[in-house]
């Protein structure tokens, strides 16, 4: 449970990037969360809120983009999504163990969107 | 409304120290570890063997990971250097617990660095600490489907310590099912069985150390 700790790192980087904004109020950040980064989507969400609601920044909406563990075989160059609750690192195609991590490790934050003044 | 692209990693912070102690670590030619399991596969276990059976030229020290207590580094104080870092209820170490560890720790040579993490086998992995290697402890008794229920640590991790063996008559563990599966999310990687009650087995986590140590002084010291 180490969401709470990332859900304070996420409103501080917001609001060290204010001077960005324009003046405008943040009303929704967009995350881009892997399957891989260790962090469950739901629980994540839970301690936003529950950080969000009672400050200044309420209402501020969390959305997260869920990337999936993508691997790219070495020797036929195939990529392939793996299923990280039924994880086979394997290649699909021709099933060879050497295959290297393309996606599925991100835990950024990719957008605020800010309203109009 | 408008949006503004931000393109920034939330642990930033923790990578960027991670980084600088990894720079550190690199220009003293020290190799750090970072010992990641569940509560109670013998993490602590595993490093009272290493330390007492380490080669005196091979100079450790460890910095060993609780919420609460100084329990670990009393037990290891009585064989090396060790010291304690309690989280005071975070469920991870993070790279800036360890750099303020370590400021009582550098004095000296160092050859190896032990982070023995908090005992979790989920929030560990997302924490870069500066390590050269992740090393995950899991035990006999825990079951040998661990690798396919916590995938996150063993894709990131180097080598598998699977420790307890002396115990394996008693429970239905089948090692090749372990290694199977740990190959399933980590090809290639090593496998390494202990016993910390018995003894069997270290000597190959002893020679692996020694071999990771050969690498990390052959290869040139960061700027």
């Amino acid at each position: 449970m180490h969401e709470l700790g990332i859900a304070t790192n996420i409103i501080e980087t917001i609001a060290s990037q204010a001077g960005r904004f324009g003046g405008g109020r943040p009303a929704k950040v967009g995350l881009r969360i892997g399957d891989l980064s260790g962090v469950d989507r739901d629980a994540l969400d839970f301690c936003f809120q529950a950080l969000v609601s009672d400050s200044e920044l309420a209402p501020l909406e969390l959305e997260i983009e869920r990337i999936p563990h993508r691997r790219r075989c070495e020797p036929c160059g195939r990529e392939f999504e793996v299923d990280v609750n039924r994880f086979d690192a394997s290649c699909p195609a021709c099933g060879n163990l050497h295959t290297d991590s393309v996606t599925g490790y991100e835990l950024e934050i990719a957008y605020v969107e800010v309203e109009d003044r | 409304m408008k949006r503004v692209p931000v393109q920034q990693k939330v642990l930033k912070e923790n990578d960027r120290i991670a980084m600088e102690l990894r720079r550190l670590f690199a220009r003293r030619g020290v190799l750090a570890l970072n010992l990641i399991s569940s509560p109670g596969s013998g993490k602590t276990s595993l490093l009272e063997q290493t330390l007492q059976r380490l080669p005196g030229d091979i100079r450790a020290s460890v910095l060993t990971g609780d919420i609460a207590t100084d329990n670990d580094a009393m037990r290891l104080a009585r064989f090396g250097s060790a010291r304690q870092i309690t989280t005071g209820g975070s469920c991870h170490l993070d790279a800036k617990m360890v750099e303020s560890a370590l400021a009582g720790v550098t004095a000296g040579q160092l050859d190896i660095l032990f982070i023995e993490n908090v005992g979790n086998l989920v929030c560990p992995a997302g924490f870069d600490l500066g390590e050269d290697a992740k090393v995950v402890v899991l035990s006999v008794t825990e079951g040998d489907d661990k690798p396919l229920k916590y995938p996150n640590i063993f894709v990131r991790s180097e080598v598998m310590i699977l420790n307890k063996i002396d115990l394996l008559p008693h429970v239905p563990f089948d090692i090749d099912t372990v290694y199977a599966n740990a190959q399933k999310i980590h090809p290639g990687i090593e496998m390494i069985r202990t016993s910390c009650t018995t003894g069997e087995g270290i000597e190959h986590w002893l020679a692996w150390l020694r071999r990771r140590l050969e690498r990390v002084r052959s290869r040139p010291a960061a700027s």
